[in-house]
């Protein structure tokens, strides 16, 4: 089927369906949170935890990382998973290239560990991280940001986090803690009223 | 929602299949009132907060998602893969062990377009599955179905140039989970999927035509659209079965968005953003 760039955004979408809770020994894959080469100087860690509307810990929600590179490179590059041409085990990233993507499952404890390099700035934005978000009862993916809270003067002039309230846009950012260390947590439901921990504030794109 | 609610609707022992079809029913009554309001646009996704799955009550937002605009924003490009990321036999779920699988041998093929009908082309694949029985290689199921030896349920390939892939496996067989009493899942096989841009990620299941458990389960039927949940069941399709070797299904996968898509450089179909 050869489609003109004009042809109009006709085709009825397939549905999404949870990721349900049986994922664990087909989609992550060795050292998917390792996006940075373990000796990288630039490395930064960035870990939390997923938490539901009780604030409890989910064990079986899986994390997907997408980010231009330290350069701004957007493209990406193959070789996240590498499977291996004997055996089809996954292998995992040889860290000769840097790949833009992860994926990382959350552990028993609802914990989740990333490394990787802050990436360039894309037009007025500060640098973020794209994380797509999938559990067991959750029906449909959600899509967040993960910002920093050391870039203080990129973050102010972030539209994004401008056009937020104090306590929602807190969500957005990753809080340093030091060692190149951050924490964010995803907390997919946030509880009733003011003293509740907020909810993570998920974005959405608008769909052709 | 207080939590004494939450837990009363969370006790599977008690919950009885009749209960959870009335709630499915009324959703899915309201969702036609609704479209048929003039305008109306709903979208063809599973409302996140879908109480009939249980699993759903605390899991999902309770506030709307903040609308991106950014034509320079990084989730309008997305992952790559390549030749080193799948190795020819993870197509073949058949193939993975010493013997073969027990059950029915199955290909399962199609293609993966965006909304404009343009094919995604060289993108990765990845399904997983239970077995013939309905058991998951997964220690969090223990449900008293055997598991196989010779069959682990997992999958994956990159499209081709016409957006195809294809696998050879076994038709998975429905099993039992724990949302409410007597709570059986219709045969699935689930599949994940990327576009050209992060926007177009697709989480999703393959269901196969005909399950007389369709209107029992609560995720099948969290798309309450009627048109667009049928959208998730493959097609049986006999010219793509092999004599005396295998039955065929087809299943074309159409991503969402995003307005703004990006086009591999040379791509005569590309138009930038």
């Amino acid at each position: 089927m050869t489609a003109e760039p004009n042809t109009p955004a006709t085709l009825p979408v397939t549905p999404s369906q949870t990721v349900g809770p049986f994922y664990g020994y087909a989609l992550p894959f060795a050292r998917g949170g390792e996006m940075a080469p373990a000796s990288h100087p630039d490395a930064v860690t960035v870990h939390g935890y997923v938490l539901d509307g009780a604030g409890l810990p989910i064990p079986d929600a899986l994390l997907e990382f997408w980010q231009a590179g330290p350069d701004g490179s957007r493209t990406g590059a193959p070789g996240s998973l590498r499977s291996d041409q004997t055996t089809g085990v996954l292998l995992g990233r040889d860290h000769t290239r840097f790949t833009g993507f992860g994926r990382v499952a959350t552990d028993a404890d609802g914990h989740y560990a990333l490394r990787t390099l802050i990436p360039a700035a894309l037009g007025a934005s500060a640098p973020y991280l794209s994380v797509c978000v999938f559990a067991r009862g959750l029906l449909h993916h959600l899509y967040s940001r993960v910002y920093f809270s050391d870039l203080e003067s990129a973050n102010a002039a972030d539209p994004l986090l401008a056009s937020l309230e104090p306590r929602r846009r807190a969500t957005l950012i990753a809080q340093s803690e030091g060692a190149r260390t951050y924490r964010f947590d995803v907390r997919i439901q946030g509880g009733d009223g003011d003293e509740a921990d907020a909810e993570t504030v998920f974005l959405t794109f608008p769909m052709g | 929602m207080p939590s004494q609610e939450v837990s009363a609707l969370l006790n599977p022992d008690v919950e009885k299949q009749s209960d959870i079809d009335a709630e499915i029913e009324a959703l899915r009554s309201a969702a036609r009132r609704e479209g048929a309001q003039p305008g109306s646009q709903h979208s063809p996704h599973p409302r996140r907060d879908y109480a009939p799955y249980r699993s759903s009550i605390l899991r999902h937002p309770k506030q709307s998602p903040i609308e991106i605009t950014d034509p320079e924003a990084a989730e309008l490009y997305g992952p790559v893969f390549g030749v080193s990321d799948v190795a020819a036999l993870d197509a073949d779920l058949t193939r993975q062990h010493r013997g073969e699988p027990l059950g029915e041998r199955i290909t399962v093929t199609g293609r993966i377009l965006d909304r404009h009908g343009r094919p995604i082309r060289g993108q990765l694949v990845e399904i997983w599955q239970a077995n013939a029985s309905g058991r998951y290689a997964h220690q969090r199921d223990q449900h008293p179905a055997p598991l196989d030896p010779n069959f682990t349920g997992v999958g994956r390939c990159l499209t081709d140039g016409d957006g195809r892939y294809q696998f050879t496996t076994i038709k998975p067989g429905p099993y039992p989970w724990r949302n409410h009493l007597n709570a059986w899942r219709p045969a699935h096989i689930h599949f994940s999927l990327f576009g050209t841009a992060f926007t177009q990620r697709l989480i999703t299941q393959m269901y196969f035509p005909g399950d007389p458990l369709f209107r029992y389960d609560p995720i099948y039927q969290s798309v309450v659209d009627d048109a667009a949940r049928e959208r998730l069941v493959a097609a049986y399709d006999h010219d793509l079965s092999s004599p005396e070797w295998s039955l065929g299904y087809r299943w074309d996968i159409v991503l969402d968005g995003p307005a703004a898509t990006l086009f591999e450089p040379g791509d005569s179909n590309g138009a930038g953003l």
